[in-house]
């Protein structure tokens, strides 16, 4: 499965020329608020015509300015920053409201109630619920109209920090647990980090940058548009086993990594964050540091005070300045040694 | 003693009349009081104020020349009365001609605060509908009108309440025939010109209170109803 982009829309003080493709998986809408995430969505969605393009799912055509097709007719689950819930109907019947129109739809009510924890509100009103939980029925109600895509507009925007947390799990649920293409609107770091595979990086209505999240996190020329403290990348790591002193040693592409404080079995999957501004780089071998991770490198480029490494396959960000890339030498090719201040865990 | 023994039969024969009238004035008119609500709230097209223009002129006109346009339209010999009239539809000096008049003076007050409800309505939610694959019909049958009731309910009641108190365009398009087009502004206008007939107006003018008063007190229920289960 897969969904193909490309369209333009005018707006007054916006032209939007957007193009990408979302694989299989949560791909990441990502940009300043304004720069036409909502637009893009919504044009997928069929709730905007745009002047012209081509939208297609699965290589069903959604619109090519000869076809458009209505937005009943697209199987595309919505799920709106506000929830949109029908006020007038108790949480069962939103569930059940695209049952009569969608072929397959409410087929796996029970499996989705159960999934979202849903039971316990199914006669409440959606003025009784709370912000979470209107979301969490938002989220069941997309599912039951039996979508081929879920596109979600900052479904958490509109939540404060402890609600988040109580639906993030959900969410990725739903990545792991839903065979289902996903298209996530967001102006959160964080929330990319934990649910994105695939991010498609915005700006003034253009798409700068699209590609595998581990990979566009490793770009020091996009570190800007994420956010320098955000910049850093993201690696993947399976656990070999625990130190006599409780450290956790890890395998990943950059070579071994002991880690501290989380607890994980053997053989898991970790997702670790290694922020640029953690990693300090030295030519020669260093000696006598009390830094538990020392791994050798090579300079592939130099950007904007980032410099990008590679280890093996995976690729790296440290932060430095001017003058330390002057005196070290760091130019592409340059080899030398990655410390790792410190490493954090993503729940997942 | 009952109703019916407390007022004389005239006076009775208005009562029923003009609740009839008023009734069957307010729920004919609903659906297309709705409809014309819908367009003038909903749609943007050449002519909307045009439309909403000739919509309010009812309220604007003086009474007495919306009855005689009636007269001259829906007459017997009017363009419209008379082509109606081999169909055995006859407004003119009948009931039905009270109720096509009151409905017209209502028409504007209906529409109004029907539209005001659809404008109440987010289209937001209506849009949710659609990406969940529900038909527009199907949509504003199952969220745009459910969410509008209290303003529909409004509507109708100050319809009803227009419709009850309906006198210039009536009596100019109908006249004033007891048991035919006699209705209750119509029957006190009628006893106050009679001498002696001060009795019958002042119970007539109780009936109009007490009527008025149950009309907006039941609207209000039903309203508080509908608003309770949004």
């Amino acid at each position: 499965m897969s969904l193909s982009v490309a369209f333009r829309h005018g707006f007054p003080g916006l032209d939007l020329d957007v193009a990408f493709e979302a694989p299989v998986g949560v791909t990441a809408l990502f940009g300043p608020s304004g720069c036409g995430k909502s637009t893009t969505i919504n044009a997928i969605a069929g709730l905007l015509r745009p002047d012209s393009g081509r939208i297609a799912l699965d290589g069903r055509v959604l619109f090519d300015g000869r076809t458009n097709l209505a937005p009943q007719e697209r199987r595309i689950g919505y799920v709106f920053q506000d929830a949109r819930l029908f006020p007038h109907l108790t949480v069962e019947r939103n569930l059940r409201y695209p049952a009569r129109w969608r072929r397959g739809a409410g087929r796996d009510f029970d499996r989705i109630v159960e999934m979202l924890a849903l039971g316990p509100l199914l006669q409440r009103r959606p003025a009784t619920l709370s912000g979470g939980e209107k979301q969490r029925t938002a989220i069941g109600r997309a599912l039951l109209s039996d979508p081929a895509l879920l596109v979600m507009d900052e479904p958490l925007a509109a939540l404060d920090d402890s609600r988040k947390a109580e639906i993030m799990p959900w969410l990725e649920r739903l990545r792991d647990e839903v065979r289902l293409p996903i298209l996530y609107v967001s102006h959160s770091v964080p929330e990319v980090l934990r649910l994105a595979t695939t991010l498609v990086l915005m700006q003034r209505g253009r798409v700068t940058h699209s590609g595998p999240l581990e990979t566009i996190l490793a770009d020091p020329r996009l570190a800007p548009e994420l956010g320098a403290r955000e910049a850093g990348a993201l690696i993947h790591a399976t656990v070999e086993g625990h130190e006599p002193d409780g450290m956790l040693r890890v395998r990943t592409a950059a070579g071994p990594m002991l880690l501290q404080e989380v607890e994980a079995a053997t053989g898991q999957e970790l997702r670790l964050r290694v922020l640029a501004h953690e990693v300090i780089l030295s030519r020669d071998p260093p000696q006598g540091l009390s830094a538990l991770n020392v791994l050798p490198a090579t300079v592939v480029q130099v950007s904007g005070g980032l410099v990008q490494l590679t280890l093996g396959d995976q690729r790296m960000l440290a932060q430095v300045t001017p003058r330390s890339v002057e005196t070290l030498g760091l130019t592409p090719g340059a080899a030398c040694f990655a410390i790792v201040k410190s490493v954090s865990v993503l729940p997942s | 003693m009952s109703l019916a023994d407390w007022l004389g039969p005239q006076e009775w024969q208005a009562v029923a009349l003009s609740l009839r009238v008023s009734l069957v004035a307010t729920l004919a008119s609903l659906p297309f009081a709705t409809a014309i609500a819908w367009l003038l709230a909903r749609r943007s097209f050449p002519g909307h104020g045009l439309l909403s223009g000739i919509v309010h002129l009812p309220l604007i006109l003086p009474p007495v020349v919306t009855g005689y346009l009636l007269l001259i339209t829906f007459g017997t010999q009017g363009p419209v009365g008379s082509l109606l009239k081999p169909l055995g539809i006859v407004f003119a000096f009948r009931w039905t001609g009270a109720a096509l008049a009151a409905a017209i003076m209502a028409f504007p007050l209906m529409v109004r605060a029907i539209r005001l409800g659809f404008e109440a309505v987010d289209p937001k939610l209506e849009q949710a509908a659609a990406t969940l694959g529900a038909p527009r019909v199907w949509i504003f049958a199952t969220v745009t009108l459910p969410l509008m009731m209290p303003a529909i309910l409004a509507g109708a009641t100050l319809g009803f309440a227009k419709a009850m108190g309906e006198f210039g365009a009536t009596i100019t398009f109908v006249s004033n025939i007891p048991g035919q087009t006699q209705t209750l502004p119509s029957a006190i206008y009628a006893f106050l010109e009679t001498p002696g007939g001060e009795g019958p107006a002042l119970r007539l003018v109780l009936v109009s209170v007490v009527v008025a008063m149950g009309a907006v007190l039941l609207s209000e229920v039903l309203a508080r109803r509908a608003a309770q289960r949004i």
